[in-house]
């Protein structure tokens, strides 16, 4: 044996020996236990949830709006101006104020001059009696990106609580110009998902209004009011009581000022009724507003508000600060639940799935044990074939195939890449593939030998001849397989990093590791032909 | 064993017949797009959404359309999926998904169940996608095919000359399309795995028709007296046996795939064993005319 097919046996030994230490043990003996196994499955192999959601950003940009144009509001009464209407436009990002005296107009226009987040038509080109102050664009787009943040923040919060292992939450880029940011969630395991969605698409804004009138049918409370809603009300759905299949409104009032934002801690609780309930403790902040806002209101009603739905309305005994309780004929599941969102604060805005994948556990086992049996049953067809076409070549050639396989899983397995069906698939195709190099390699062996060329001048100029043209055509595939990956979504990128990596492995192999093995038998002196 | 040693098959000259055969393929391939209504996409594309559902007894498609009848689904349909003694079936509806998660038709669809069934169902697979998300779905894995293309075209053009890279992607997108026909005249659903196939059967064939033009570049160097179709025409003996060799090797594991890699990755396995036939097919009889009608029938000059 000269000493470079010493080396070269070496490296290949080191190359094969390090991907089978990096893949081993390949997969979890038990589901349930802590994960020892060294591949990644994907969702649709170990069952769980993929979620994407479209972040309504621009609701945070709307709410901000809001609450700008009642401090503005506040300010004026302050200053006493009257006769001032002053309406959001939602659609040009601006503040809109409708004045009866152009002084007034004036005087807010001079106030304006510090607010630097605001850009306010001058005089000279707009109505003397109306101030338009729209929003700097600087602006708006930070209060999206603080928003989407706070998104990703708020739901990493929740899912933490759910308890799944391994979760994702990450901003994913849209493909589209201008479009909403989304958030993509992968919980794998999961079993609960009815459960999970609600958790983590929940927005949880979680108020306190004093009530003015209700619970009765929309209509009877207006009527009630002289038909409209007062300026300083608001109408809110009963979540549970229903009229005539009609949800009962409450009117409430318009400001809140004590939110879920108050919050200091949450837990689950039972009421005096012993049902279960949530309770909550407030920060030193909101406890001085709730004390305030209940001392001023002994005997009216308090409503606890939940996303937009009065969950029940307590009257105010006496003055609260600190300690209150959200009752509601919940189940412990629901108190838990509600629980949880609340802790983890609300979502700055709400969420739209717009795509969502779910693998059940016994689905996705049933792929694994699919996968398996069609690569077995490929790989054997495989291997039987190149024994009975190239004999003791053809032998090499299997165990070079042996070799891709164990190069590719210990890629994928040091990589951290993730295993999905697909990608199985394109395990498969690499096994069927595998062998392509040595066919090539091998036909050239044999012109050679035809044309009366010695055993190892047949192999050298076979393993020469052949290089140039297994370079070529497999970088064409690789260039398809990575333009795949490009386009890279979920279960495709798997079946393209598979791909991928199934190119490189199985030329290392072929080339490399079974032209060692084919030198080593012709290095023996008493062999001068090549069973081929 | 040996297959096709020293042929001498003339492929050349026969090279009108192969071209119109593809091209009366492709012809029916589009025609029975337009009499059938076009390619059966996915939900990945179309958008909507799929539920998946195992029930623990036998519970016929028309029981669950009963059953389900008074929820105010809107419309869906209700399929068998796999063998009945699995009583698994395949809801879908239209509707994709863009409003809150309670409003999620995947929600709804478990609640009814819920409610009728008890405990005696399990949820195995949801699938649901917003139209926004299948447009962009659309426009990427077009996107993508159409990048591999060029990449391809460029490096072929660099590796041997333009008429290479021409036939190369000529015989690529005739692979494609007579597959599509395949999809087309089957009315098997597009999906995303289909898309990943498609992508592979570039990359596969076009691996076949570089062996092939190697060859050509090879023998352009040895047999620089001779008309270029009759290098072509050796080359494409010479390696015959190789290209049926690998496209068969691939086939017997592909056919693997499609008998028992279960019906997730069935459409994709059919994509495959589509493409890889005939992506084989064109390296011999495409690939190479195209190469040679570019350049004329005129002497072998220079090599590539």
């Amino acid at each position: 044996m000269k000493l470079d097919l010493k080396i070269r046996a070496l490296i290949s030994l080191l190359l094969v020996g390090a991907a089978f230490y990096m893949l081993f043990p390949p997969l979890d003996p038990d589901k349930d236990g802590p994960k020892k196994g060294k591949l990644n499955l994907g969702l649709d192999l170990q069952g769980g949830m993929h979620m994407v959601m479209d972040v309504r950003t621009d609701e945070a940009v709307v709410a901000e709006l809001v609450r700008m144009k009642s401090s503005w509001e506040n300010q004026l009464r302050r200053d006493k101006v009257k006769n001032v209407k002053v309406e959001v436009a939602e659609e040009d990002r601006a503040i809109i104020f409708t004045f009866d005296n152009p002084d007034d107009r004036k005087n807010l226009e001079g106030q304006f001059r510090d607010e630097s987040s605001f850009h306010v038509t001058t005089a000279a080109e707009a109505d003397a009696f109306q101030l338009i102050a729209t929003m700097q664009a600087a602006r708006t787009q930070q209060i999206k990106e603080t928003a989407l943040d706070q998104a990703l923040m708020t739901i990493r919060n929740r899912i933490d609580e759910l308890g799944v292992s391994e979760p994702v939450v990450q901003q994913q880029q849209s493909l589209t110009e201008g479009a909403l940011p989304r958030i993509l969630v992968q919980l794998p395991g999961v079993r609960d998902v009815r459960r999970a969605k609600d958790i983590i698409g929940r927005t949880a804004l979680l108020e306190f209004r004093i009530v003015i009138d209700g619970p009765m049918p929309e209509q009877e409370l207006l009527d009630s009011h002289g038909g409209r809603v007062p300026s300083n009300a608001k109408l809110f759905e009963d979540s549970e009581h229903r009229k005539a299949g009609e949800p009962l409104k409450y009117m409430l009032q318009k400001d809140a000022e004590v939110t879920g934002a108050d919050l200091q801690s949450v837990r689950v609780d039972k009421d005096d009724m012993g049902k279960w309930a949530v309770a909550f403790e407030l920060n030193r902040a909101g406890s001085k507003k709730f004390a305030e806002l209940t001392q001023a209101n002994i005997e009216k009603r308090l409503a606890i508000v939940l996303d937009g739905k009065v969950q029940s309305a307590p009257v105010i005994r006496d003055r609260i600060s600190r300690n209150g309780q959200i009752s509601g004929n919940f189940t412990f599941e629901e108190a838990k639940d509600l629980s949880i969102v609340l802790r983890s604060g609300a979502l700055p805005a709400s969420v739209v799935p717009v795509e969502e994948r779910t693998v059940g556990p016994s689905l996705g086992n049933d792929s694994i044990a699919r996968g398996i049996k069609s690569m077995l049953i490929g790989a054997l067809l495989v291997v039987a074939f190149m024994v009975v076409w190239y004999k003791t070549a053809g032998f090499l050639a299997d165990l070079g195939v042996v070799c891709t396989l164990i190069l590719l899983l210990g890629s994928l397995a040091s990589l951290h890449a993730t295993l999905t069906m697909p990608g199985i698939a394109g395990i498969v195709l690499t096994i069927g593939m595998a062998v392509d190099a040595n066919v090539l390699i091998y036909e050239r062996v044999r012109e050679e030998l035809r044309q009366g060329k010695s055993a190892r001048t047949a192999v050298a100029n076979g393993y020469g001849r052949a290089f140039i043209t297994i370079f070529d055509s497999n970088i064409t595939t690789l260039i398809a397989a990575i333009a795949l990956l490009q386009f890279g979504i979920g279960p495709i990128r798997g079946f393209a990093i598979t791909l991928s990596i199934g190119i490189v492995s199985s030329m290392i192999a072929q080339i490399f590791i079974v032209h060692v093995l084919m030198d080593a038998i012709l290095a023996r002196k008493t062999v001068n032909k090549v069973s081929i | 064993m040996e297959l096709f040693i020293n042929t001498h098959y003339d492929f050349v000259s026969k090279n009108n017949y192969f071209i119109i055969a593809s091209a009366i393929i492709i012809l029916i391939g589009f025609a029975a797009y337009f009499a059938l209504g076009g390619l059966n996409f996915g939900i990945d594309f179309k958008g909507g959404t799929l539920v998946q559902v195992k029930f623990n007894k036998a519970v016929s498609a028309e029981e669950l359309r009963q059953s389900l009848s008074p929820k105010n689904l809107g419309s869906y349909t209700i399929q068998q999926y796999g063998p009945s003694e699995r009583n698994e079936k395949l809801i879908r509806l239209p509707v994709a998904i863009e409003a809150e998660v309670d409003k999620m038709p995947s929600v709804i669809v478990e609640e009814a169940l819920k409610e009728i069934y008890g405990d005696d169902y399990s949820i195995e697979r949801v699938e649901s996608v917003g139209p926004a998300i299948g447009e962009e779905l659309k426009h990427s894995a077009l996107g993508s095919m159409l990048v591999a293309l060029a990449l391809m075209l460029i490096y072929i053009a660099f590796r041997f000359d333009l008429s290479f890279g021409a036939g190369a992607v000529i015989a690529l997108v005739h692979d494609v399309l007579i597959t599509l026909s395949a999809f087309v005249l089957t009315q098997r659903e597009i999906n995303l795995p289909v898309i990943a196939a498609l992508l592979t059967i570039v990359g596969y064939s076009v691996n076949d028709t570089i062996v092939v033009y190697d060859r050509i570049r090879e023998n352009i160097r040895l047999m620089s007296r001779e008309k270029f179709s009759d290098i072509v025409n050796v080359s494409v003996n010479q390696t015959l046996s190789r290209t049926i060799l690998t496209s068969g090797t691939t086939l017997l594991v592909v056919i693997a795939l499609f008998f028992f890699g279960g019906e997730v990755i069935n459409d994709f396995a059919f994509a495959l064993l589509v493409g890889i036939s005939v992506g084989t097919y064109s390296s011999i009889f495409i690939a190479a005319p195209v190469v040679l009608a570019w350049r004329g029938r005129t002497p072998a000059k220079k090599t590539a």
